[in-house]
């Protein structure tokens, strides 16, 4: 076996091996799951139904007030006080109260409960209903307009959006999250794995064995080993969380399938993409009218999820993925040879970070904009394109800017392993020394 | 033919000159003393030959080939500064390393298991480094160096931190090497170990080569013309011997035995000298002091100007 082979192995099994890596494997799809399941989960439990007691003095609001999922009003023909006695014996949860104002324009109301306060969607669902109510009845007395009419003539706009090429559909909100979420795991992954890069290196460093080593191998070997065996472990590790996040959603799905039904063709989305959708809004808040909307919704989802380039999106991350770490990883390396313990990293580390930060601070923004200048230069500057390429692609990126991020992205790792791979094999070896930028400048120049 | 030979070398670091223009030459089944004091560039020379660092002129030859870097297999390197995977299995480790060296699994395996016995660490094998006292992790940097049985050894400082049990059987092993046929540099400061085995030395002071030979010439060619007598029936130390002007550095009567140090301020043989010396008094013993490997380190470095 080849000596970088050696030292991939032994970089990839020393680090899988580790009870952290099994702990992280296992916590992380349950992570995942949660994330997924919980919404659809709690929008089944949460089923929280309230009564709500209705005395009006005004008699405006007679049975108009419209029920929702969580709250049922029942108008009572008595007075506030008879109300009030009587609450305890009936099986009320709350008791709305509408006195008479002086104002037509002004309602007021009050809500009476008994130990469990009625929640802010109850509060707010209230809320609505008799503005509504109230809104109807001005509309009539003053503008002389029956709401009837005014409701018919309520325009509604869809708006699709449909990719001239291919007659596809798609659906903003999907691409984006997509994008998004494969940006941000690019940015942990070269976070997690680039550490570990640069820990590994100053743990070689430190404990001396490195001497050993750059006698059997060269320096450059050793270095380029450790980042493809992290590289490996990263790897392993995602693919190790997509299956099982799979796995278990699947096994949760099975297990109890009334559990997801209501957003099942949704959870199937989710599982595809990996992108968590906006669940909890969906059955709970939205009034029996709109549950149509939702299911058609699902479908449009599924179709937007067509209308993605599957192989593009997979290709692109996989390469933003495993490169941008590369670039990174070579350079977190030389880090880790040229301090002596991983408190002088600091100085160092800084300039790796910030565009890192940048990329994902500046994500929202180049969601908004995609075609702006700005994404444009972020993705195409090798040190922040891993990040702001992936979010960009869902939007549709010219080829020729594409092959541009890309070829600077691998001139960039090439120009970093080269200049890291200076500065590691002067660093590994150098010892009780406060090294300075300047002192790196030295070591490059003068390594041959 | 050696096996290994530095010629010329040159090698300069920003604004400081490591090695000027070194050679030195080590001949199979020997071991070559590397003296000098602490930053003389000896390390600087071990990472040349170990194809660490590169000279920026000269040459070093393996056995008449220029250096190439599958020449790293036939060298076994045991660094002054040197440590161990910490969160290894100490058998796992040694695979490795011997592995990295280019033995196969199996001989690799074999090899450490007669090792491991020989040095009654084998039931540590399946231990972590960490757990290990200092003691066993160097015999097994020792174990690793050796295992892939090179031509040429190089020790940096092996004996520092060993307890005098394991200092004299890693210096057992180490003649064991030498009778192997294996060539093996030896860089220290522990003079009395150099006397001990060194066949040759080479003194590297502020980058320079300023003394090389074989320990017992170079002993030889230091000697001041001092001599350690016993003399019976002598009361008082004499003035001249024969017709030499002599120095007595210091004296003891003990038992009517007159035990002096002399030094002869002109050359004269230890013949003439001991004829002269029977004049004196009946001799009980007489012996030629020749100055130690510390001595003649000390006056090489402290002649040279800072």
């Amino acid at each position: 076996m080849s000596k970088i082979n050696l030292i991939v192995k032994r970089e990839y099994l020393s680090r899988v091996r580790k009870k952290s890596f099994i702990v992280m494997t296992v916590i992380g799809p349950l992570l995942f799951a949660a994330l997924l399941v919980m919404p659809a989960y709690l929008s089944t439990k949460s089923d929280d139904h309230n009564l709500v007691g209705v005395v009006d003095d005004t008699g405006l609001y007679y049975k108009s007030l419209q029920n929702s999922r969580s709250v049922e009003f029942r108008y009572l023909d008595m007075s506030l006080e008879e109300a009030r006695e009587g609450f305890s014996s009936r099986e009320e949860n709350a008791l709305l109260y509408i006195p008479v104002t002086h104002s037509s324009r002004q309602g007021e109301a009050v809500l009476f409960y008994r130990a469990n306060q009625p929640s802010l969607v109850v509060q707010e669902h209230v809320r609505n209903q008799m503005s509504d109510r109230l809104e109807r009845e001005l509309i009539r007395n003053e503008l002389g307009i029956d709401p009837a009419v005014l409701q018919g003539i309520s325009p509604g706009i869809n708006l699709s959006t449909i990719d001239m090429d291919t007659g596809k559909t798609s659906i903003a909100l999907l691409t984006t999250g997509l994008g998004f979420f494969g940006g941000i795991l690019i940015y942990f992954f070269i976070f997690i794995f680039g550490s570990q890069v640069m820990r590994g290196v100053l743990e070689e460093k430190t404990s001396r064995i490195v001497e050993v080593i750059v006698s059997s191998v060269r320096p450059f070997q050793l270095m380029m080993g450790k980042i493809a065996g992290v590289a490996l472990v990263g790897l392993t590790q995602f693919l190790l969380w997509v299956v099982l996040t799979f796995i278990i959603v699947t096994v949760v799905q099975v297990a109890s399938p009334a559990l997801l039904d209501p957003a099942a063709d949704q959870d199937k989305t989710v599982r595809e993409t990996g992108v968590v959708m906006p669940q909890g809004i969906s059955q709970d808040m939205l009034s029996e009218g709109e549950q149509v909307d939702a299911s058609n919704r699902v479908a449009t989802l599924a179709q937007g999820l067509q209308a993605i380039n599957v192989p593009l999106m997979l290709g692109a991350f996989l390469f933003y993925f495993i490169f941008g770490y590369l670039l990174y990883g070579a350079l977190f390396a030389a880090i880790g040879s040229a301090v002596d313990n991983e408190a002088d990293t600091q100085q160092f580390m800084l300039p790796i970070t910030v565009p890192l930060l940048l990329s994902i601070i500046m994500a929202s923004f180049i969601m908004q904009s995609p075609g702006g200048p700005v994404a444009f230069w972020m993705s195409i500057i090798p040190f922040t394109s891993p990040v702001v390429m992936m979010i960009r692609i869902p939007f549709g990126v010219p080829v020729w800017e594409v092959g541009l991020s890309i070829t600077l992205l691998i001139l960039a790792f090439l120009g970093a392993v080269w200049l890291a791979g200076k500065i590691y094999h002067t660093g590994i070896l150098m010892y009780g020394k406060k090294v300075t930028y300047r002192e790196l400048w030295k070591w490059i120049r003068q390594s041959r | 033919m050696a096996i290994i030979e530095v010629k010329e070398v040159v090698k300069q670091f920003t604004g400081h000159l490591a090695l000027d223009r070194v050679s030195i030459s080590v001949p199979p089944a020997s071991v070559f003393g590397l003296l000098g004091p602490n930053g003389a560039g000896k390390t600087t020379l071990i990472r040349i030959i170990n194809q660490i660092t590169r000279p920026d002129t000269g040459q070093v030859l393996f056995k008449g080939e220029r250096l190439h870097p599958k020449h790293v297999d036939r060298i076994g390197y045991l660094p002054e500064e040197r440590g161990l995977y910490r969160k290894m299995k100490v058998g796992e480790m040694a695979l490795y390393l011997a592995m990295l060296k280019g033995l196969t699994k199996t001989v690799a395996r074999e090899r450490l298991d007669y090792w491991f016995k020989k040095f009654q660490i084998i039931d540590w094998w399946g231990r972590k480094v960490e757990e290990l006292s200092k003691g066993m992790q160097q015999k097994i940097q020792f174990i690793i160096t050796i295992i892939h049985e090179p031509e040429l050894l190089i020790f940096d400082e092996p004996f520092s931190g060993f307890d005098p049990i394991n200092q004299s059987l890693l210096k057992e092993e180490i003649l064991k090497q030498k009778e192997r046929g294996v060539a093996i540099i030896f860089s220290t400061h522990n003079m009395s170990s150099v006397e001990e085995i060194c066949d040759q030395i080479a003194l590297i002071h502020q980058s320079k080569l300023v003394l090389q030979g074989p320990v017992e010439e170079l002993r030889r060619s230091h000697k001041k013309n001092e001599y350690m007598v016993e003399l019976k029936n002598c009361l008082y130390p004499p003035q001249t011997v024969g017709n030499h002007r002599i120095n007595v550095v210091n004296h003891h009567q003990k038992d009517g035995l007159l035990s002096m140090r002399i030094k002869v301020e002109e050359d004269v043989t230890a013949n003439e000298f001991i004829k002269g010396l029977m004049t004196c008094g009946e001799i009980h013993s007489f012996k030629e002091i020749l100055p130690s490997m510390n001595d003649i380190f000390i006056q090489n470095v402290s002649e040279t100007p800072r």
